[in-house]
């Protein structure tokens, strides 16, 4: 679209699950310093296509990629490409929280120490710098050293962004993070992804479009029209025009709720 | 439509009534068995050492102990060596089985792909399966030679005693182990890799800890195993009283000086026999406790 450059550009990408076409044909351009949403109905591939961003779907065997998405201009899916720095580059939460079953200090530490962080002092400081860009050090300052599994599940989420952060990436990919979570965390979690927009590039999945509305500039909207076959991108634009005046009837009835 | 909703409620509170019923019953069933279990151990226990503590008493509990000198039928009962025996083919199939095996573990649920897995893993458990003189036969004619060729000496021993076991242990840690570290969540691993994690950094990190518990379990079972197998080490251990000199040099282990002399000791040389058994009980015991502490401490590290 107008000749933005793009922090993450992507063309003509088709995805497979082994025999099950998910995703054809999607092209989009991920703007830096700013908040994507991706909406859409269930199982339309927002996962799935989030999950292309960091090549997390290599994880899951006989899936198949087609396409092209490079990061600051380098193709992600060249064989040359090590998909542990690209995935310190461009990190991921998950819908449902994930902390390690470890203190609460070793999971904020955990991205430091694998990338070669072992000065106490230093974790020290990332730790509580991460912690409380997450919204959460007030609360657990004075519990460092109890199991991550022993928070609340909105707290174990920002706990999961504080890790995340820790590592510093450039992209923020965030599948559904408030979906298991109370209002409160959830007001905490966008008051973070305002502020984190100016460091940050972030990617949000949502089932929420209030939350869509609030927390992003660029909305895409995927659909897949029939069971079988795969979703496409159907809309993508300012979240403005996208909810005020979408140009595409399906996006209209989607966001006014008519289906989905 | 009234009287139907009545109805419905009054079969809705039976049908509590009979699952609060249902339920104490699975409770008390559940509480039996686990009696049992604990019951069978306390009554095995007690009965070998109602049947071999008056051995201990007669020839003393340090003279045996401390004593190589196995001479039932003069009244010596020395058992220092089969003690011996035991623990080192214990600990030396354990030290050579127990990292295969969890290295075995983790290559079937981290790396092997689905197809090689589905292959590999009941190939695994079946072979947890295999009666241990199977083995035996592997040990007297494939491990005997090759030990004896390498090593010198007859080739029935410690060395011999030790890979047999070993290979008997590896499929029962690996199916185990393989359980444990398949069950820990995707998340974790997904998590881990999020953050620019190698496949390797999330095995060590997040995915063995998290499985420790069960690896360990695994490992005890092996254990188990390995200090009680009779047959195979039998078979290729040579079965001399003797405390062994050198690696192919012939042992002797609590079971197999068991399985040996049952069949016609009499007398004080049957109660010493069972005053064996007694102690292979508290010598398993011991490597239960061992495992778990030394898997405590490295977790604490
Ligand atoms: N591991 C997998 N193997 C095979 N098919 C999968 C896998 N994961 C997802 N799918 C399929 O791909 C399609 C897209 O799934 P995806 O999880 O990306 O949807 P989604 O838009 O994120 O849905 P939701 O909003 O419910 O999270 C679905 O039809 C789903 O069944
Ligand atoms: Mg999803």
């Amino acid at each position: 679209m107008n000749g933005d450059t793009f922090k993450i550009n992507v063309e003509h990408l088709d995805f497979h699950y082994g025999d099950f076409f998910a995703l054809e044909d999607i092209s989009v351009g991920i703007r830096q310093y700013a908040t994507t949403a991706f909406i859409g109905p269930s199982g339309c591939g927002k996962s799935t296509f989030l999950r292309c961003l960091n090549r997390m779907n290599d994880l899951i065997p006989e899936t198949k990629v087609e396409g092209k998405i490079t990061l600051d201009g380098n193709d992600i899916y060249a064989p040359d490409v090590d998909t542990a720095s690209l995935r310190r580059r461009v990190g991921m939460i998950f819908q449902a929280p994930n902390p390690f079953p470890m203190s609460i200090y070793d999971n904020v530490a955990y991205g430091p120490r694998i990338h070669g962080t072992t000065n106490k002092a230093q974790l020290d400081e990332i730790v509580e710098k991460s912690l409380t860009r997450a919204a959460l050090w007030k609360e657990v300052s004075g519990k460092l050293n109890t199991s991550g599994l022993a928070l609340s599940g909105g707290q174990q989420q920002r706990l999961c962004i504080a890790r995340v952060i820790a590592v510093d990436p450039e992209v923020l990919l965030m599948d559904e993070p408030c979906s298991a979570i109370d209002p409160t965390s959830i007001q905490k979690i966008e008051d973070l992804m305002d502020e984190l927009k100016s460091k940050y590039t972030i990617v949000i999945v949502t089932h929420n479009m209030q939350q869509a509305a609030r927390v992003s500039d660029w909305t895409a909207f995927f659909l897949a029209e029939h069971a079988d076959r795969p979703a496409k991108l159907i809309e993508y634009d300012k979240t403005d025009t996208m909810f005020t005046n979408p140009s595409d009837k399906r996006t209209e009835d989607y966001i006014t709720g008519r289906f989905g | 439509m009234l009287a139907g909703a009545r109805a419905a409620s009054i079969s809705q509170s039976e049908l509590e009534n009979h699952d609060v019923i249902k339920e104490r019953v699975l409770h008390g069933l559940l509480f039996a068995s686990a009696c049992v279990a604990v019951l069978g151990l306390v009554l095995i226990f007690a009965f070998v050492a109602v049947r071999g503590v008056p051995i201990f008493a007669k020839a003393g509990v340090v003279q045996m102990l401390s004593s190589t000198d196995w001479s039932p039928m003069d009244g010596r009962f020395g058992i220092l060596s089969f003690i011996v025996g035991s623990f080192a083919v214990t600990v030396g199939a354990l030290l050579l089985g127990a990292p295969l095996a969890v290295g075995a573990a983790i290559f079937l649920s981290e790396i092997a792909s689905p197809r090689v897995r589905s292959i590999v893993k009941p190939a695994v458990e079946l072979l947890a399966g295999i009666p241990s003189v199977v083995y035996g036969f592997f040990g007297v004619i494939v491990v005997v030679p090759q030990v004896r060729a390498l090593l010198g000496g007859s080739g029935f021993g410690l060395v011999s005693g030790c890979i047999v076991l070993a290979v008997m242990i590896v499929p029962t840690i690996a199916a185990i182990s393989e359980d444990a570290i398949s069950s820990v969540p995707r998340g974790f691993r997904e998590g881990s890799a999020a953050m620019g994690a190698t496949q390797w950094q999330t095995i060590k990190n997040v995915v063995l800890p998290a499985a420790r518990t069960g690896i360990v379990d695994a490992v005890v079972l092996g254990m188990g195993r390995a200090v009680g197998e009779t047959m195979a080490v039998l078979m290729v251990l040579g079965n001399a009283p003797v405390i062994p000199r050198g690696p192919s040099d012939p042992a002797s282990t609590l079971t197999s000086i068991i399985i040996l002399d049952m069949p016609y000791a009499s007398g004080d040389h049957q109660t010493a026999l069972f005053g064996i058994g007694l102690v292979l009980l508290l010598l398993s015991m011991s490597f239960v406790a061992a495992i778990r502490i030394l898997s405590r401490s490295r977790k604490a590290r």
